[in-house]
């Protein structure tokens, strides 16, 4: 008899149950059959993530540019190596073609590829020397915002879930990610690719649960530096932008490309440094 | 030995002329505002009347709006990028011209010493103008790899502390950009940028590229609230901040914010000490300390700091504190009552808080207009509300640290993150801890130095978006 997984949350590193108690129902796609039971995330869970995420935060990006480099490009290799159980999931639970899932797992992997190559290479291309008026060198670097929360798109994309969490978590920011209850039976083989790659632990969490009921959560806490909407309900992205005045978070909504650039620079600083050039 | 005494060098004033009624600048035009209501403008100096400053309603303002739409589609987003910056070029130079004229003015109603609105205010102005011309028409060269498109209309909403600056700031870029502007200065800093207006029309601008509507916050809510703006750019207190951002949550319009700070200037004791202490006089009292970016908490290391507060005093006794127009006064006139009245009542706090407090004494107060000497609050510990929140006045809150770590804790232990300033002889340190500290301008062995070419912007909840080099045009294009 196969043994079935059992899916849950993926906080700081670890998979714990939702503290809740709560779980829903992912069925097999076109079926009554119950595929797995997936964790129903609380606020708390929440809270508990974004502790983790803040605690990850120094470490994480302190670390060299090339290193992130290489763990996001492990990442790609962990996925590769799990290729047939994301298939088996997506072809399950959203009803994806062999074919299908598998050109998912394979936008996934570039996502990946695609954000290891940018760690070590945008400060160059979005920094700056400034040539100011009188003797002072003055340069402007880039650094990571803080800690992110992602609430994903409602239309399930593995390959674009993978992207937004790799642009946030490349220049060193750690993220928080609500997955949508469309794809959230993904979390397991997903959360084991991040769990294998040498992650500073809590620098990705996952959670699977109701955006109806946490997305407020997302907009008023106040230790979260930025907010990615990648759901397009308009009531939420307006209710949740006006909760994130409260301690300025910047919200950033869907851009037009998945691999790009600006992915990576909307969850950036730009810092400027000032010093006298003399004796 | 008798302290040197100077002599008063009054600056002149006969080159400025004042309109007694301020209009509206609408479309090209000076236009009366619909209400016919008018608003006294002060010189805080003497708490006189200098003029009478327009009141736009919302009707003023959708007159505004339609104008500036009406040259972005028929005008100003058709031009090529080389027109454009030959516009900005022009009036570069026009305002370099009457650079006389705009800096009497901005201290007539401001209140700032006339050497800063001359050495420092107006040739950053001109300036800015000067280097936001030359991008007009090198815009594909912003993004990498992507061409760009402007927004459209842009409202803007500037501060008293910088009136004119922080006007160049705002249009310089959106007009480099190719967008058309509606900007409403603050109420009481409305002749500066009334007499930019001149510059403009001097410049050949065409009609509607560049709108100002004047009044108070009535009139800066009809403003962003305007249903056919594409874009809001702030720069005020964090307060109003996150009210623009609430009113505008639920539309598309782009947002970019630039609000308060409580900067931490940290002061390690092998600094040079002397430059150390001129640069947390210059980080403070600068402006009065009507500064964002001010350096208002002092953190100074254990083992210099009897030595360096003493120092301290002895330079802020030698602070001329007077009339704005001598050109050796060092620190004017405080913008208004209400500002004044606000500066007190949270020195008033400190005091009862229990902070120690010192006033600087080398100078005697006018006694008409608005003034406050410089002054400190040694020992106050984090909790303390001169800790936390910003004054907006010349009033410095001084505790101590004994690691770099400590320091560094210090300064980001506020919810701000706009500046901060090191002082330290050793460049290594220097690094080490400008990149730990979450602020977005550090100062190092420096303070308060500005430019066109360097981004200026904060972390936080001092805002968002940055003003200044290439990264000041990033708020208003957009990748095709």
């Amino acid at each position: 008899m196969k043994i079935a997984k059992t899916i849950k949350l993926f906080i700081n590193g670890e998979f714990p149950r939702t503290e809740s108690g709560r779980s829903y129902p992912v069925y097999i796609k076109k079926t009554k059959n119950i595929y797995a039971n997936i964790c129903q995330a609380s606020r708390k869970d929440f809270r508990n993530a974004v502790t983790a995420a803040q605690g990850a935060f120094a470490s994480w990006s302190s670390k060299s540019a090339y290193n992130r480099a290489q763990i996001l490009y492990r990442m790609a290799e962990m996925m590769e190596g799990k290729r047939e159980e994301f298939n088996d999931t997506l072809v399950q639970t959203s009803g994806l073609t062999k074919a299908e899932a598998n050109k998912a797992v394979d936008a996934g992997i570039e996502a990946f590829v695609y954000y290891a190559g940018w760690t070590d290479k945008y400060q160059q291309v979005m920094g700056a020397v400034n040539p100011v008026s009188g003797p002072h060198h003055n340069f402007t670097s880039c650094e990571p915002v803080g800690t992110v929360a992602l609430i994903a798109d409602t239309d399930f994309n593995l390959g674009k879930l993978c992207a937004h969490i790799a642009a946030i978590i490349a220049s060193g920011n750690t993220v928080v990610v609500l997955m949508s209850e469309e794809g959230s039976a993904a979390i397991a083989p997903l959360s084991e690719v991040f769990a294998t790659s040498d992650l500073t632990k809590g620098t990705v969490n996952l959670l699977t649960g109701s955006v109806e009921e946490l997305y407020k959560q997302f907009g008023t806490h106040m230790e979260v530096q930025s907010l990615s909407v990648q759901c397009t309900d308009k009531k939420v992205l307006a209710e949740v932008k006006a909760a994130a005045a409260d301690n300025m978070k910047r919200v950033i909504t869907p851009t037009k490309e998945v691999l790009s650039l600006e992915n990576l620079t909307s969850f950036v600083e730009y810092k400027t440094v000032w010093h006298p050039i003399g004796n | 030995m008798t302290p040197f005494e100077y002599a008063p060098s009054l600056e002149g004033t006969d080159n400025v002329k004042i309109e007694s009624k301020n209009k509206l600048f609408i479309n090209g035009k000076f236009v009366a505002p619909s209400s016919n209501k008018y608003f006294p403008t002060i010189n805080p100096a003497t708490g006189e009347t200098l003029a009478q400053i327009a009141e736009a309603n919302a009707k003023d303002v959708d007159l505004a709006v339609k104008s500036a739409r009406g040259a972005y589609n028929k005008v100003w987003a058709k031009m090529s990028g080389r027109d454009r910056g030959r516009y900005l070029y022009r009036i570069a130079r026009i305002i370099q011209e009457r650079s006389k004229e705009f800096m009497v003015l901005e201290t007539l109603d401001n209140g700032k010493p006339i050497k800063e609105s001359r050495d420092v205010d107006i040739p950053l102005v001109a300036a800015h103008f000067f280097y936001y011309a030359g991008w007009a028409d090198k815009l594909d060269y912003i993004i990498p790899g992507k061409k760009v498109n402007s927004l459209g209309v842009v409202a803007q909403v500037i501060p008293w502390n910088f009136p004119l600056l922080m006007a160049a700031w705002k249009i310089a870029p959106a007009l480099a950009a190719g967008n058309t502007v509606v900007i409403k200065p603050a109420e009481t800093t409305s002749l500066s940028i009334l007499l930019l207006a001149e510059v403009l029309e001097q410049a050949g601008l065409p009609d509607g590229v560049v709108n100002i509507v004047t009044g108070a916050g009535e009139t800066g809510a009809a403003l962003v609230n305007h249903k056919d703006i594409n874009k809001v750019a702030f720069t005020g207190s964090t307060d109003v901040g996150k009210i623009i951002a609430r009113s505008i949550a639920n539309t598309n319009k782009k947002l970019t914010l630039e609000l308060g700070g409580k900067s931490a200037n940290i002061i390690f004791e092998d600094a040079a000490i002397d430059q150390a202490v001129e640069g947390v006089i210059n980080g403070i009292f600068f402006n009065q300390g009507h500064v964002c970016c001010a350096g208002s908490r002092l953190l100074i290391e254990e083992s210099i700091s009897d030595m360096f507060v003493d120092k301290l005093k002895t330079r802020m006794n030698q602070l001329r504190v007077g009339n704005p127009l001598d050109k050796n006064t060092d620190i004017g006139a405080i913008n208004s009552q209400a500002e004044l009245t606000k500066i007190k009542g949270l020195i008033q706090t400190g005091i009862t808080e229990g902070g120690n407090y010192f006033e600087a004494n080398g100078s005697t107060l006018p006694s008409k207009g608005y003034f406050q000497n410089p002054c400190f609050f040694n020992g106050v510990s984090s909790a303390f509300t001169l800790s936390r929140v910003e004054v907006f006045g010349p009033v410095l809150a001084i505790s101590t640290f004994r690691t770099a770590q400590e320091a560094v804790s210090k300064a980001n232990d506020t919810q701000y993150g706009l500046a901060a300033g090191i002082w330290s002889e050793k460049g290594s340190k220097i690094h080490k801890v400008a990149s730990q500290l979450r602020a977005g301008i550090i100062w190092a062995n420096t303070y308060n130095k500005f430019d066109p070419a360097s981004p200026f912007g904060g972390y936080n909840e001092s805002g968002f978006g940055r003003e200044g080099g290439r990264h000041g045009l990033f708020p208003y294009l957009e990748a095709k």
